[in-house]
């Protein structure tokens, strides 16, 4: 073997870790870079609009400034609300969305579910849900507050119609939709109609109603904040109404902010329960989405 | 159902499977009558291997649903046992054409699906499911989820899934047609062991075969149907004698098949060639 050979050799071997090596730190790098642009940008926005808000222009009476939000929130979290304590109020909008959602949920899928599998009910009540479907279903919110009052209740009703829909349809197109393949074998394993519900039906129609549950969390919190602001004793949406007012409108962003910090939170929890019930899933959960 | 005998012990000497001018015919979202297929004669002995061939589309899978009972008859009869078929029958397995093993189920909770729907205790379900991994040589991964598989070793687990109920009576509706070359081949072969030794009490099952794959048929059956082109029937019916235990890879070089595999083509040549012909001028 010659010396040039022999060297060659060396390099190339040297080279190929090496390689490896730098794409890895190419991929780091560019996590860091996204994670930086991310970060910047939030803050040119925030720096943008105090600085205009501060320098007069924009009017700080519409549009307020992140600093004073920041006072806002501060202030809320430390001496309270003018209702209370802003943990009840944030409590008092979670637990309305929250029970609305559940309601609306179990409902949606239990009657997607059935009406998907019994072709009878689903020929009779399809027509009427289509036409309650059609109505902008937020006008209910003032109907509920005169049949239920001030109290949770009114705001539960109106998240659970806003939530019962899109879960519905998704359950009974999921219902709908299960790979004919899978109920045949499933009947021939000797599976009864009841098993062949519970077994596969289910279970198959369960990304698709996944995928309405994330959307439908949020439908809740509206539900819940549009009922407070018409009429509560507690919750954010009624800081978003007492801040209106008061002409407050760092009192209405900073409601926005929590509001938002609150639904990223059930999102998450969301996301986290989804990985562990999909595991079978090819491409993992949300490669759908 | 009503039963005297135990399901799969047919009287002595009865067909395991018999078509008496069964004819299916399906309404199309359009409300036109299809009528996939007509007149079927057809009867399979027990622990007989049946193929049945014909041309793409022709009606063949129709056939092993209506057997199945997943379908029901328009005209004729389709008797199992010598009883006829007015739903799914519990001696019978079905082997489908795509995946139909269930992706949320590991492999272990897949197999055990038959017999646990069939109200086998879950201890007992589990021995014997691991029992027919254990033959179809996936012991080692009875903790996988399906999609975690190749295509043969799903195949695998749906004939476990399968042979796991100790069917008398075997439909397959081309099993292997999405595997590659070498793995069909072998597949083909295990197939054959796990029939001839299939089940508990040392019978054969009847099988019924569909495939277009003409050599795949020849390897592996005891007779092979050819069906005509849609709407389908039975246009004749070839006996195969070549010795078993067959090896699907050998068997194809033997001067025997090539000459069956002449004659039956000659028959279903004919069909495929009309078959295409109407493609052509569906498409013109």
């Amino acid at each position: 073997m010659s010396p040039e050979s022999l060297t060659a050799t060396v390099v190339a071997e040297k080279r190929a870790p090496g390689r490896t090596e730098a794409r890895a730190r190419a991929a780091r790098n560019r996590r860091l870079v996204v994670l930086g642009a991310r970060v910047l940008v939030f803050v040119a926005l925030v720096t943008a609009w105090e600085v205009m808000a501060r320098t007069e222009v924009i009017d700080t009476f519409n549009f307020s400034m992140p600093s004073e939000i920041w006072d806002q929130i501060v202030q809320w979290t430390l001496h309270g609300t003018p209702q209370g304590p802003l943990g009840e109020q944030i409590w008092a909008t979670l637990y309305e969305a929250l029970l609305g959602w559940v309601i609306g949920v179990a409902a949606g899928v239990v009657l997607g579910i059935v009406l998907g599998r019994v072709p009878f009910l689903a020929d009779v009540f399809g027509p009427y849900i289509k036409v309650l479907n059609a109505l902008p279903r937020i006008v209910l919110a003032p109907i509920f507050l005169i049949w239920f009052g001030l109290g949770p209740a009114s705001k539960v009703a109106s998240a659970v119609v806003l939530v019962f829909f899109p879960v519905f349809f998704n359950a009974f197109q999921g219902a709908r939709e299960v790979d004919r393949n899978l109920v045949a074998n499933a009947r021939i394993l000797g599976a009864s109609h009841r098993r062949v519900t519970l077994q596969v039906v289910i279970p198959a129609a369960t990304s698709w109603i996944f995928t309405s549950l994330h959307v439908s969390f949020g439908f809740a919190l509206i539900g819940a904040i549009v009922g407070e602001y018409l009429g509560a004793a507690k919750g954010i949406g009624l800081l978003v109404s007492q801040s209106q007012g008061t002409f407050n409108s760092a009192g209405v962003y900073a409601a926005m902010v929590i509001l938002a910090v609150v639904a990223l939170l059930a999102e998450g929890l969301l996301t986290f329960a989804e990985k562990r019930l999909f595991r079978w899933k090819p491409g993992g959960p949300g490669s759908e989405r | 159902m009503n039963h005297d005998t135990p399901p799969g012990t047919p009287p002595d000497g009865a067909p395991a499977i018999e078509l008496r001018g069964a004819g299916k015919t399906f309404r199309t979202p359009s409300g036109a009558a299809h009528t996939a297929v007509r007149d079927l004669d057809l009867t399979v002995a027990q622990g007989e291997f049946a193929a049945v061939v014909g041309p793409t589309g022709c009606g063949k899978s129709t056939t092993l649903t209506l057997v199945s009972g997943l379908e029901e008859p328009t005209e004729g009869d389709v008797l199992v046992g010598g009883e006829a078929v007015t739903g799914i029958r519990p001696e019978v397995g079905f082997v489908f054409q795509q995946d139909a093993v269930f992706p949320w189920r590991t492999v272990l909770s897949n197999v055990m699906a038959g017999p646990r729907f069939r109200g086998v205790a879950k201890a007992e379900a589990r021995e014997r499911a691991r029992d027919w991994l254990g033959r179809v040589g996936l012991a080692a991964f009875e903790d996988r989820y399906p999609h975690q598989l190749s295509g043969g070793q799903r195949k695998r687990v749906a004939l476990a899934q399968t042979f796991v109920n100790d069917p008398a009576i075997l439909l397959m509706d081309e099993p292997f047609s999405a595997l590659d070359v070498q793995t069909r081949a072998l597949m083909s072969d295990e197939l054959l062991e796990l029939w001839s030794a299939s089940r508990a009490d040392g019978r054969k099952a009847s099988v019924v075969f569909v495939t277009h794959d003409l050599e795949e048929a020849i390897a592996l059956a005891d007779k092979v149907v050819v069906m005509t082109a849609g709407p389908a029937t039975v246009k004749q019916v070839f006996p195969i004698d070549l010795p078993r235990p067959r090896k699907v890879e050998s068997v194809r070089l033997e001067p025997e098949f090539i000459e069956i595999y002449r004659e039956i083509w000659s028959s279903l040549g004919e069909e495929v060639r009309i078959t295409r012909e109407r493609g052509a001028s569906h498409v013109a």
